[in-house]
């Protein structure tokens, strides 16, 4: 346990290395930073390009359980996300203003902490506040979204799928999100904006004990015998895709999913989110 | 002269002699010490034995420490046997003594006893094992009869419940000389065992609704008798602490293994379930001499009592241990997860097509319309 958590530490110093280094060479970055002013909140906006990633959802593959595919994910536009997870004192603005509903009691209201304890409905209001503020669009990031913007952070949650044994996916799932949570090492109480550093990106605290909302709804899609997709899907909204530690599904009026959605499997730790700005319509016209 | 009258005063006087110094007698027996462990896990022990009664040595240490108690930091004053809570689990067999050493050491703020359930006499020892801090005591109580059984600390008063719901409770196993059965004459054993002590525990809140956190028990007592009076957990948690028993604590088994699952509650009734197995063999009230229960799906432990269930798996997966009030389960804590390697049975579950459109409704004699006819 303690070599564990040395070595931890030990890759931990390395990646805080490798992040300023790898700018200064200038790798193909060119993420611009853009800083908070008035209620604009501070953007990081990440340059056009495509990751390998793993669809979210449920797939079955010629009607039996199958691991959801590889794909490549596109991003054809600049990206501007939030550099930091929206604060619980940015959120009680929109409290104040009427237009969100309270933080829990025990939820610390302070600039330098996480909004937690929000529900996806939560974020989704606090976007089209903070967009009616400042007469941009703010919107809650698509799941392909975030996995790009979190870059070497994000988590492919594949699991071996056996269409003959369904405990095969349960136990490798379970040990998967154990490991990672065992890995982790750190408990469920929120802490100060930035402690769990910054990604390749210049984004704060990806992946840390508060998960983040995204707009994308859980769908069961159906693939042919080939891989392909069928006109077979189902889409449910009313849950949505979180990102964090892994990949959770949870209730959009879920606050707290501490206690966990299902008998088995490891919860998120703390609801939280973060939101991308929208490409005004001259950057859209212009093709920025 | 020697007549039978002095010969039976002098085997009363003998026996006199004999029974003056009864705390510090010697038994003629042989003598084994127990290293205990901290739950879920059970020390190394014979099911069944051919030994001749023995005198059982344990050691119980008394901690009295903070303990976070869920995965948000809440803590609790707890006071515990051993430093776990539950305190650790002890195994003898019918007719063997135990001998236990109880220490309240000197770092302790309160005096403390402990009270068998499987014991005879004396409350069940928490008479003559009253110890400060800075003392210890060795009490001899011999096992006559079979089952799990409840021990807690009952210091008097109001102290009972309190030091109860602060984490002093633990269990005994006696086993029959000869193994468990099926209460047919079969014998019975296990594979693997577990040990699951339920607690329910009283966290002070603040007026904001925030659990409140405290320096010492004594600057807890009175907030958290006031909570205890309404008789509403805020937390019912197996071995310590919400989620103390899944993810890498989940505890471990194989399709084939028959398990015994001792579950204790010291205070508060609970009934345990297995998400997804049953109980094969459950003791619901914990005593070996009764016959076991069969094929349960949900047993019922009441509060002050052990019970013990044995179960074989048969499918691999993820199971859920559970007290079946699902809102202490999911939202106090109540929950703990066996993780289960092994080939999966098609015969028991398939899932024969999987999640997918409801399909368009078929045409045909069914139909409403076809039936008016």
């Amino acid at each position: 346990m303690l070599f564990a958590s040395n070595f931890k530490m030990i890759l931990m110093a390395a990646a805080g290395f490798a992040g300023p280094l790898a700018m200064t060479a200038g790798l193909p970055s060119g993420n611009r930073d853009i800083a908070a002013s008035g209620d604009q909140p501070a953007l990081i906006e990440l340059q056009p390009g495509s990751m390998r990633y793993r669809v979210a959802g449920d797939f079955t593959r010629a009607g039996k359980p199958a691991e959801a595919p590889l794909a490549t994910v596109q991003i054809l536009q600049p990206l501007a996300i939030m550099k930091q997870q929206v604060s619980a004192a940015d959120y009680q603005r929109c409290v104040e203003d009427r237009a969100c509903v309270a933080l829990a009691p025990e939820v610390i209201v302070a600039a330098d902490r996480p909004a937690v304890q929000v529900s996806w409905r939560d974020a989704d209001a606090y976007a089209r506040w903070l967009s009616r503020k400042t007469g941009e669009t703010y919107r809650l990031p698509t799941d392909e979204e975030w996995a790009y913007a979190a870059g070497g952070r994000w988590q492919d949650d594949g699991v071996p799928v056996d269409p003959n044994d369904p405990s095969r996916r349960s136990l490798a799932r379970y040990e998967r999100e154990s490991q990672l949570k065992e890995a982790a090492d750190i408990d469920s109480a929120p802490r100060l904006i930035g402690s769990f550093g910054v990604n390749e990106n210049g984004l704060l605290d990806l992946a840390g004990n508060v998960w983040e909302w995204t707009n994308t709804c859980f769908v069961r899609k159906a693939l042919d015998e080939a891989g392909k997709a069928t006109a077979k899907s189902t889409v449910n909204c009313g849950v949505r895709v979180m990102e964090g530690q892994h990949r959770s599904y949870v209730t959009d009026f879920i606050r707290d999913a501490r206690a966990g959605g299902c008998a088995a499997g490891v919860p998120p730790s703390n609801l939280g989110f973060r939101l991308v700005r929208a490409p005004n319509a001259i950057e859209r016209w212009l093709g920025l | 002269m020697f007549t039978r009258r002095t010969a039976m005063m002098g085997a009363a006087l003998a026996a006199l002699i004999l029974a003056t110094p009864a705390l510090a007698q010697e038994l003629k027996l042989s003598r084994q010490k127990v290293e205990l462990v901290a739950p879920p896990f059970v020390h190394p022990h014979e099911q069944a034995t051919k030994q001749a009664p023995k005198i059982m040595e344990f050691r119980l240490v008394i901690e009295e420490k903070k303990m976070v108690i869920d995965e948000q930091g809440t803590t609790l004053q707890a006071m515990t046997f051993n430093g776990s809570m539950p305190g650790p689990m002890m195994v003898v067999h019918e007719g063997d003594y135990v001998e236990l050493t109880l220490v309240n050491p000197e770092s302790s703020a309160m005096p403390h006893n402990i009270d068998f359930h499987a014991a005879t006499g004396a409350l069940g020892g928490g008479e003559l094992t009253m110890v400060n801090p800075g003392e210890q005591v060795v009490l001899r109580w011999k096992a006559t009869r079979t089952g799990v059984f409840v021990y807690h600390c009952a210091p008097g008063g109001p102290m009972i419940p309190w030091h109860v719901v602060s984490g002093m409770s633990g269990a005994v196993m006696v086993l029959p000389r000869d193994g468990i059965n099926d209460g047919k004459g079969n014998a019975l054993r296990y594979d693997r065992i577990y040990y699951i002590g339920e607690n329910d525990l009283y966290v002070p809140r603040d007026e904001k609704g925030k659990f409140k956190n405290y320096d010492s028990p004594g600057d807890a007592y009175v907030d958290t008798v006031e909570v205890m009076r309404k008789l509403i957990p805020t937390h019912v948690v197996f071995n310590g602490k919400a989620g103390a028993l899944t993810g890498k604590n989940a505890l471990t088994a194989k399709v084939g293994e028959n398990v015994m699952i001792v579950h204790s509650q010291a205070n508060r009734d609970s009934r345990p379930h297995l998400i997804g197995g049953h109980g094969d063999y459950v003791w619901e009230t914990g005593k070996f001499s009764n016959r076991p229960e069969t094929g349960l799906e949900t047993w019922f432990i009441r509060g002050g009592s052990a019970g013990a269930a044995m179960y074989k798996f048969l499918q691999p997966g993820i199971y859920a241990y559970v007290t079946h009030n699902l809102i202490e389960a999911v939202e106090l804590g109540a929950t703990a997860h066996f993780t289960v390697e092994g080939k999966w049975n098609d015969d028991l579950m398939t899932q024969i097509r999987a999640p997918e459109p409801i399909p368009p409704k078929v045409q045909g004699a069914l139909q409403p319309t076809t039936a008016k006819n």
